[in-house]
Formats: C-alpha cells, sequence, structure tokens
C-alpha cells in the first residue's frame, strides 16, 4: 500500500516527539530525589529513570504500551480473575471495561442513528416540524454533555432504569445531531428534475422516498454515521463517570483519582482505538453499500 | 389534414400560465389553442423564454394552467398523468446513479405494479428498440451521454404509454451524435406510433424530425405560426439538403424573426 510509508512516517515523528516531550515533563521529581540523596545525577541517567517512572507526569510510550498489554492479554490469561483462571473476563481488565463500554455505545448509537432518521424524515416531511425542530436539535448540542449527563442518570434512576440504559441515551443524545443533520440534507438531495420525473410516473409518497430520497441520501447518511458512533463513544464515556460500574471511563476516573497516569494513558488509547475500529467498521460497510450502489468513488 | 379519422389526444384552448413574480406577472404562456392528433410528430420551437417547455410541463400535469382549458385523451391533464398517459423525457437523462441502465428502466415498472416477468420482458424490448441490448448490467456513468439519453428513452418507453413528451432530448448532444439518434428516434416513432410533443431550439432538428412544427415566440409565451410539413414520413438524413426541407426551415426561421421584432416592438 502506497499509504503505508507516509502513515508510518507520521506515526515515528509523533512518537520521538513523545519521547522528547517525556524528559522535561519527569525531569523535575527525578532532581528532587537526587538532591534529598544528596547524590550526582549524570544527563544519561536522568534520561533513563524519566522514561521509567511509576507515576509519571507523561508516561513514555512503551510504558503505555507495557500497561496497555499488561491490562490486556497478561491480566486475562495469568490473572487471578483473569478469564484463563475464573472463566469470566477480569474487571482490572481493558477488554472487560472495553467491552462494558462498547456494549452502551453500540446499544446508543442504535437509537441515536434511529431518532436522527425519523427526525430527519419528520423535518423533510412536516413543515411544522422543519420550522421547529432544528433550532431544539442545535441548542440540544450547546449544552455540555458532562453537565447533562448526571441530571440524565439521576433522573433516569429515579424512575428505575440504571444500567446500561442511561449511558445509551447519553451516547444517544450525542450521536443522533449528526445523523439528523446528514439526513435531512440527504433526503432533500434530489434535483427537481429526479422528482418531476416521479411526478410523471404518479409515483406514491412512498416510492418516492424508498426508491428516490433514500437512495440518494446514503452517502450522507454514512458521512454522519461515521462521526456519529464517535460522538457516541465519547457520550457513554462520560456516562461512565457519575455510575462507577465499569467502562473505559471508569478506568480514566480511577486512574486520575490515584494518580495512576500510565492506566489513564492506556485506558485513552483502549478508547482511541475502540473509536477507529468502530469508525473503521462504518467505513467498511460505506464502501461495500456505495460499491453495490454503484456510487463508490 | 383534417381528416375524419384524426383523433384528437392533446386540445389545448386559449391556454394561459401567468407567474407572479416580485418584478409582477410574467405571461408564461398567453392564449395557446394547439390540437395534436394520435400519432403526429408535433415540435416546438422558439427562443428561450417563450413558453415551449412550459407548455410541455403543462401537457403533463407539472405545471398548472391559470386560464383556458387544457385535455389529454379526453381527460384533465392530471387525470391523463395519474393514468400514466405519458413518457416524458427531459433536457438530461437523468438517469439514478444507484441503479443499473437496466434498473433505471425498470423503476416506472416497479412503480406501475408490473409483474417481474413482465418487467423483465419490457426492458429487454425497450432496450432492443433503442439499440442497447447487452447494457442492462452497466451502471450510467460507464455509458456516453447519447447512450444515457437513449436509455432515458428507452424509460419513458417502457411502460407503453401513447404520448411521448421530450423536451429538448438532445440538446446537450454534439451534431453527429444527434443526427444519428433523430435518425433512431424517427424509425422509432414509425414503429411504435406514438404520439410525439418534441421540445427544440433547433431548426433542423425540427424540420427534420416533425410532421407540424409549433413556432413561439416570447413575452407573453405564444404559438406564432404552425406549419405542416410536407415531408414524406420516410426520411433519409439527405433530406436536409432538398428543396421542400430548405423552404420549410425558411419559414420557421422567418416565424422566428417576426415573433422576435414583434416582442421587442412592443
Amino acid at each position: 500500500m502506497s499509504r503505508t510509508l507516509p502513515v508510518l512516517t507520521v506515526v515515528a515523528a509523533l512518537l520521538a516527539l513523545w519521547y522528547l516531550a517525556v524528559i522535561p515533563m519527569n525531569a523535575q521529581w527525578e532532581r528532587d530525589q537526587a538532591a534529598r540523596a544528596g547524590a550526582d545525577l549524570p544527563f544519561g541517567q536522568l534520561v533513563a529513570r524519566t522514561m521509567n517512572q511509576d507515576r509519571p507526569v507523561l508516561p513514555a510510550p512503551h510504558q503505555v504500551v507495557a500497561e496497555l498489554w499488561n491490562s490486556t492479554v497478561i491480566e486475562e490469561l495469568t490473572g487471578r480473575r483473569g478469564w484463563w483462571n475464573s472463566g469470566s473476563l477480569s474487571n482490572r481488565s481493558l477488554i472487560y471495561h472495553g467491552w462494558v463500554t462498547l456494549t452502551a455505545t453500540m446499544l446508543g448509537f442504535a437509537i441515536g442513528t434511529g431518532a436522527g432518521i425519523l427526525l430527519a424524515v419528520g423535518i423533510v416531511y412536516n413543515r411544522a416540524m422543519d420550522a421547529s425542530v432544528m433550532p431544539w436539535a442545535i441548542a440540544s448540542q450547546t449544552i455540555p454533555i458532562i453537565a447533562l449527563a448526571p441530571m440524565i442518570i439521576v433522573v433516569l434512576n429515579s424512575i428505575g432504569i440504571s444500567g446500561v440504559i442511561p449511558k445509551a441515551i447519553i451516547a444517544a443524545y450525542l450521536s443522533f445531531f449528526p445523523v439528523v443533520v446528514g439526513m435531512v440534507k440527504g433526503l432533500r438531495a434530489p434535483d427537481a428534475m429526479q422528482l418531476d420525473l416521479m411526478k410523471t410516473y404518479s409515483a406514491s409518497g412512498g416510492a418516492v422516498f424508498f426508491k428516490l430520497r433514500l437512495p440518494t441520501s446514503m452517502p450522507y447518511l454514512f458521512a454522519s454515521l461515521k462521526v456519529g458512533i464517535a460522538a457516541a463513544l465519547v457520550g457513554t464515556i462520560v456516562g461512565e463517570l457519575p455510575v462507577q460500574q465499569g467502562g473505559l471511563g471508569v478506568r480514566l476516573l480511577s486512574g486520575s483519582y490515584y494518580g495512576q497516569t500510565v492506566q489513564i494513558w492506556a485506558a485513552l488509547f483502549a478508547a482511541a482505538i475502540l473509536a477507529a475500529g468502530l469508525v473503521g467498521i462504518v467505513g467498511t460497510i460505506e464502501r461495500r453499500t456505495l460499491k453495490r450502489m454503484g456510487m463508490a468513488t | 389534414m383534417r381528416d375524419a379519422d384524426l383523433q384528437p389526444v392533446i386540445e389545448a384552448r386559449d391556454l394561459g400560465l401567468t407567474f407572479q413574480t416580485n418584478d409582477g406577472p410574467v405571461h408564461a404562456l398567453k392564449d395557446v389553442t394547439l390540437t395534436i392528433n394520435k400519432g403526429e410528430f408535433v415540435s416546438f420551437i422558439g427562443p428561450s423564454g417563450c413558453g415551449k417547455t412550459t407548455f410541455l410541463r403543462t401537457i403533463a400535469d407539472l405545471e398548472q394552467p391559470t386560464a383556458g382549458t387544457l385535455s389529454v385523451n379526453a381527460m384533465t391533464a392530471h387525470q391523463a398523468r395519474q393514468a400514466r398517459a405519458y413518457g416524458y423525457v427531459f433536457q438530461a437523462a437523468g438517469l439514478y446513479p444507484w441503479r443499473t441502465i437496466g434498473g433505471n428502466i425498470r423503476l416506472p415498472l416497479e412503480i406501475m405494479g408490473f409483474s417481474k416477468a413482465e418487467q423483465a420482458e419490457r426492458v429487454a424490448r425497450v432496450l432492443e428498440l433503442v439499440e442497447l441490448s447487452g447494457f442492462e448490467k452497466k451502471f450510467p456513468w460507464q455509458l456516453s451521454g447519447g447512450m444515457q439519453q437513449r436509455a432515458s428513452i428507452a424509460r419513458a418507453l417502457a411502460f407503453d404509454a401513447d404520448i411521448l413528451l421530450m423536451d429538448e432530448p438532445f440538446g446537450a448532444l454534439d451534431e453527429i451524435v444527434r443526427d444519428r439518434l433523430n435518425e433512431e428516434l424517427l424509425s422509432l416513432w414509425a414503429r411504435t406510433r406514438k404520439t410525439i410533443g418534441f421540445v427544440t431550439h433547433s431548426i433542423p432538428e425540427a424540420v427534420y424530425l416533425s410532421t407540424r412544427i409549433v413556432v413561439m415566440s416570447p413575452r407573453p409565451g405564444r404559438i406564432t405560426d404552425i406549419i405542416d410539413s410536407p415531408l414524406p414520413r420516410e426520411r433519409p438524413l439527405e433530406i436536409r439538403d432538398s428543396p421542400e426541407f430548405i423552404e420549410i426551415a425558411h419559414r420557421v426561421r422567418e416565424g422566428l424573426r417576426a415573433g422576435y421584432d414583434e416582442a421587442n416592438a412592443s
């Protein structure tokens, strides 16, 4: 692949920058330690030590990779509570927490996408909704989700709904918006001539929708879904912070409680890998669908 | 010409259409009276703004007249559209890009509820009619502009309406392709015996194709001349060099010029 080389170059450059940044970020602590012990600290030793602190300000990349490895494969295969020894996923592993986040993300994404498409259909077909819904949809996205999430959880909990549903609703709250915007544009994309053609066939509203508007909107829908699924993941993580019942959000929060920067970074990367995977899957479905529709670009 | 067996298909009487715009009313059509009989090939020619496309769209019930009466197949234009009385060919082919050529031609058949077997049979038949057999599984972007327009004609023919309305269908094509499609259209018309309304801004095209040429002029859009063509139904391309052809073309040009002068004088 001709894209491999440029991508690897950028990754290598970022890693180099990261390693360079690690030294000054963690140096102060090492110097203080050395001063307290009255020892000399040659520069070479300083550099080596900044790369391997227990609680660095900025962990080195290899520490994050090691933590990712230890809290996934090693934990599940050798840990007392791991999958190998106990038959179920360990609650200390990122696989377990990633799975918790993934299920809520998928449920929220499905709800958000469904609601987004329904709202878009309403906006396109109903004048009153056209005039009224969009400002509210935009307003909904201006409220910081971090402020709204605890309230959604409290309200739902008070009517007896807890667990995956509240997190999924927060995920849906973020992911419906790009779908509405994209689908409204997509459903309105047919030009006057294409609509006139349907009129000359005296086509029913249903036929115009399923045979013209919906196929026309597909490229718009997929562009929205890619944004929407990443937003759903962010929403789920935010929704996990106040609940503390597992998920990558919990790992992020507990890491920051106990100053476990390496754990925070590992959870961050797990979330990023998950998001990249999800967007990649949507992209693959997009390519296959559009290719089958003869619209691949 | 006015034989007893001539059967009127489209009858417009004192038809008018006025658009209300911010700059005041625009008379797109005014007092248009015309009868098109079964099996005729009638061309509408005139400068832009003369209402030729508007008139065609009014027949198709895509625009609503504001004055006069219009009947299509002895029904109102609206009823005729609901009865799927006509096939319409637009300026651009307008094939749906996510459907194959066959799928595009099947579109009206699906909407009108033909059986799967009948759909396949009709698609094959009209593809052969426009000489596109073998292209059924191709997507529109794989075809040239001329082939796309032929596919759009096949799409309009697929459900076998008696009337074919064509709005400058070859306007965007180069002259060589256009000549060829004109020839094919004539032979198609001879085989299917359809009534054709054809909008064009090309004098040779109008004279070559039509049994009757309707000359229109703008401000307000109206008919200024109706010319019966004495040319035989069998028309090789060379007929365009014959004195009869040149004479009709001359008369059309005179009509266009008269309408133009009149519109500018008023």
